[in-house]
């Protein structure tokens, strides 16, 4: 256990990178359209395009600026081109018993770093490893005036400027158009396991409560059919004391569940209708609004199909102190995605998109009428 | 040009104004009064402020950023004063808003382990707070017995703890901001994210530029059960690197992983006696913390690793006694090295570790160049160095002879892809290396961040983003790897 890693720390070769730099021709491309006010959509591998409002806009693909550009495990830091497969990341980091902690979704073989970043998606072990965001340490991207900009840096602390690479997270591209991230890795767990109890939906919830309360290596917490799900993650004895002080069942097909709940391919998922995705407190209560839900994050994530009106999810969410945002609707959705927001937030939303994008020309409204 | 005597009248009209928001005992304008917030933690830089208000609720605090605001009046805003990079410099011709008075825990929310805080509650005060619940406030700066929430938010603030448990940014979930213009504004949520833009992020570490964090809504933790820790000592610096290197690469992730050379090991060993074999070039502490038997399994393993990699010793603290004296040490570094030295200067660049061995090489060349010791301080696990140069201010010249050092030191951290700072921020200290380490671009693109906020350039001006033109100045000094930077700025 020890010896596998004894060897491999001290070997930090230079990074063969494969892959191709198109960065010129991006900023070329982006200095034009702001020259001509020509709006953008901008496409990494397309696997996320039904998140966020409708853009119309020339397609700025980005999905050939590829290459992983530096790994270096001993320093938790991988730093990507934009185009980069997720896939082609995770193996690169599985080969050093590494992962990103933040279990990004894929929704599709051909997702890539830029997207994950841009739409700051993060699977079930968020509550306990962190999100996207917490994982972002440096951005490179290209702002609507077509100037290619660094932030932040590949190291873990620092301070120096504003946090524009955390910014840039969950922008949707209408800040920027990201070319190159460092992400923060983190190793891999020695052992994973996952119990199952069969509970109702409430006891669950107060079940998920109270372990998220105690210091034990839990690494995934979700309740869908009747079923709580408990991910443990650590080292063997740690996880076998936890397991053993928790009972239940162990689940066979665990590591498989979590897969699906982060690649939306569980049964729930299979429906026709709209999907609501509502991120509130761990505590808060059910937003008795009726229709199907799936817990995950402990209680904070929670997946709902129902017929509300967008209004009422909204003020639904908001109410417990969260928001609702009308993940992947069914068919063309009238209104807008994401729950609105107050002043003076919203006027700093805008004067910031201007800051960014003079002439609104990255993906303009996918986030808001005029960001 | 405005005429003094406008000033005096203005700056009387804005006390008075401000007195009718907050009360005569929460406006100072007498020097002696003042002189107390003439500095934060930075001491070589003072300045008087025009006035200090202290508010004492939200309403008050909108309303003072309401009236300077309408007066086109700067204001600093200053927590505790604790920071080290002169974030909290008084203005002379501005407001310092002091938010010591707002300091209650509003609630603690055991189930939601969340605690709503006002900004001028103390880092400490909230682990100390809910302990007897069984959690506790992750972030530990080493000041966290004086230092502000309020504080940690606007620099960041990380501590021994951060490889594993992370910056403030990543245990905040919510804040309640007055905008310049007295606005208030909740950004993020009781969720784990919120809609639009991620202010939260932005506002974090944004040193008082951008808003006045007035409510601070953190995360809390569950205490682990078991923290152990392993000490080893190394006759050669590389060697420490590499076993700090060879701990990740293992795949452990310790709670904190400091590092100390042979100058600081002799400064605590006088100072607080923590048993540090103080014939070592230097020591490292590795703190593992988890349930019993994961810290079980990890601290042999840690152990063997410093041992391959060439330990002259290794000692496992067997009880809370001992790992305390272990910690002793490492904390009371900074008060043991200005215990044998008048002043010291504290440097907070961050490189990328497998940089260390050059960095300290070159510090020590550096170090001899210019006459002055530097003892090396460094949370090893995530690459934040603390060289402290010794020096004495009293001798004429030598605090500019030890800023220039410091520049050249922060240079080197970015020569080698690293940063400037890590966690004490940019303040006014920072100015100059802030240059070499953003292009030009980079820079307009922060200042019309800063626009988006403040437009009129009124919370704490002229702090944490050089202008360009400051940046010539700087350039004019110095050429950098034969180039003069920021060349496209026209020269005088």
């Amino acid at each position: 256990m020890f010896t596998r890693a004894i060897y491999r720390i001290v070997i930090l070769r230079d990074f063969d990178v494969v892959g191709t730099d198109v960065s010129g021709e991006l900023v070329k491309a982006v200095k034009a359209a702001y020259q001509n006010s020509e709006k953008l959509r901008i496409r990494g591998g397309g696997t996320k395009s039904f998140y966020g409002n409708p853009v119309i806009g020339t397609t700025l693909d980005v999905s050939e600026h590829t290459g992983i550009t530096s790994y270096e495990p001993s320093e938790l830091v991988i730093t990507a081109r934009a185009g980069t497969r997720l896939s082609e990341i995770e193996k690169v980091v599985a080969e050093e018993r590494q992962i990103l902690a933040f279990e990004p979704p894929w929704f599709g073989e051909d997702a890539t770093l830029g997207g994950t970043i841009a739409c700051g998606f993060s699977g079930p072990r968020r509550p306990f490893a962190g999100s996207a965001r917490d994982f972002v340490l440096g951005i490179n991207c290209i702002n609507g005036k077509g100037e290619y900009l660094s932030f932040g840096g590949q190291v873990i602390k620092n301070v120096a400027g504003y946090d524009v690479s955390r910014l840039m997270v969950g922008a949707l591209g209408a800040l920027g158009v990201i070319c190159e991230a460092s992400l923060k890795v983190l190793p891999q767990p020695e052992v994973e396991t996952t119990r199952v109890l069969e509970l109702d939906k409430r006891a669950a919830h107060v079940e998920m409560v109270r372990l998220m309360g105690l210091p034990m290596p839990i690494s995934g917490l979700s309740h869908c059919a009747g079923l709580l799900r408990i991910r443990f993650s650590g080292t063997e004895n740690g996880v076998r004391a936890a397991t053993s002080e928790l009972g239940g069942e162990t689940d066979r097909d665990g590591a498989e569940y979590w897969q699906q709940l982060k690649e939306h391919q569980l049964n729930f998922f299979n429906r026709n209708q709209s999907l609501w995705r509502v991120s509130v407190s761990a505590t808060a209560p059910s937003l008795e609004l009726g229709g199907e839900c799936l817990l995950d994050w402990g209680g904070a994530l929670r997946w709902i199909y129902n017929d509300s009106s967008p209004e009422s999810m909204f003020d639904a969410a908001r109410r417990v102190g969260g928001h609702a945002t009308m993940f992947k609707p069914d068919s063309d959705w009238p209104t807008g995605r994401f729950a609105p927001i107050a002043e003076p937030a919203m006027g700093i939303h805008t004067r910031l998109k201007s800051a960014f994008d003079p002439k609104g020309i990255l993906n303009p409204g996918i986030l808001y009428g005029n960001c | 040009m405005v005429a003094a005597t406008e000033i005096i009248d203005s700056s009387e009209q804005l006390a008075t104004e401000l007195v009718s928001i907050v009360g005569a005992d929460a406006v100072l304008t007498e020097t002696e009064t003042l002189r107390p917030f003439e500095c934060d933690g930075l001491t070589a830089y003072r300045e008087l402020p025009l006035m200090v208000v202290l508010p004492s609720s939200i309403s008050q605090v909108q309303d003072v950023m309401k009236a300077c605001s309408n007066r086109k009046v700067p204001v600093v805003t200053r927590g505790a004063g604790t920071g080290l990079s002169g974030g909290a410099l008084p203005l002379p011709n501005g407001v310092l808003l002091s938010l010591t008075r707002m300091n209650d825990i509003l609630e603690v929310d055991v189930a939601a382990r969340t605690a709503r805080v006002q900004p001028g509650v103390t880092n400490l005060s909230i682990s100390d707070a809910v302990r007897h619940l069984g959690f506790y406030y992750a972030p530990d700066p080493s000041s966290q017995i004086a230092c502000s929430i309020g504080g940690n938010v606007a620099e960041n603030s990380g501590g021994v703890h951060c490889l594993k448990y992370g910056l403030t940014v990543h245990n905040i979930l919510q804040l309640k901001v007055v905008t310049v213009d007295g606005q208030l504004m909740t950004v993020g949520s009781e969720g784990l994210d919120s809609p639009g833009f991620d202010l939260l992020a932005l506002m974090t570490g944004s040193e008082g530029m951008l808003g006045v964090v007035v409510e601070v809504l953190v995360k809390l933790l569950p205490i682990p059960p078991v923290a152990q820790v392993v000490m080893a000592a190394f006759d050669r610096v590389e060697n420490a690197g590499d076993a700090v290197a060879a701990v990740i690469g293992a795949g452990i992730l310790p709670a904190g992983l400091e590092m100390m050379d042979n100058y600081a090991i002799s400064a605590v060993e006088d100072f607080v006696h923590a048993g540090y074999p103080v014939d070592a070039a230097a020591i490292l502490l590795c703190e593992l913390d988890g349930t019993a038997e994961e810290v079980a399994d990890q601290i042999g393993e840690v152990e063997e690793i410093f041992r391959t990699q060439g330990a002259m010793g290794t000692w496992v603290a067997e009880d809370a006694e001992t790992r305390d004296r272990f910690w002793s040490g490492r904390k009371a570094a900074f008060p043991a090295v200005g215990r044998i030295s008048p002043d010291y200067y504290c440097i907070d660049g961050t490189i990328p570790r497998r940089e260390l061995g050059r960095v300290l090489v070159r510090t020590a060349e550096l170090s001899k160049e210019f006459g002055l010791r530097v003892a090396n301080v460094f949370h090893a696990g995530d690459g934040n160095l603390h060289p402290l140069i010794l020096y004495d201010a009293n001798n004429e010249g030598e605090l500019e002879k030890t800023e220039e050092l410091g520049n050249q030191i922060l240079e080197l951290c970015v020569e080698v892809g690293g940063t400037v700072t890590g966690e004490h921020g940019v303040g006014v200290e920072k100015l100059r290396p802030m240059c070499l380490q953003f292009e030009d671009a980079v820079l307009e693109q922060f200042h019309q961040v800063k626009a988006a906020l403040d437009p009129d350039t009124l919370l704490n001006p002229g702090k944490a983003v050089p202008t360009l033109a400051r940046c010539a100045e700087f350039g004019a000094m110095h050429v950098h790897k034969g180039n003069l930077p920021h060349s496209n700025l026209e020269r005088f």
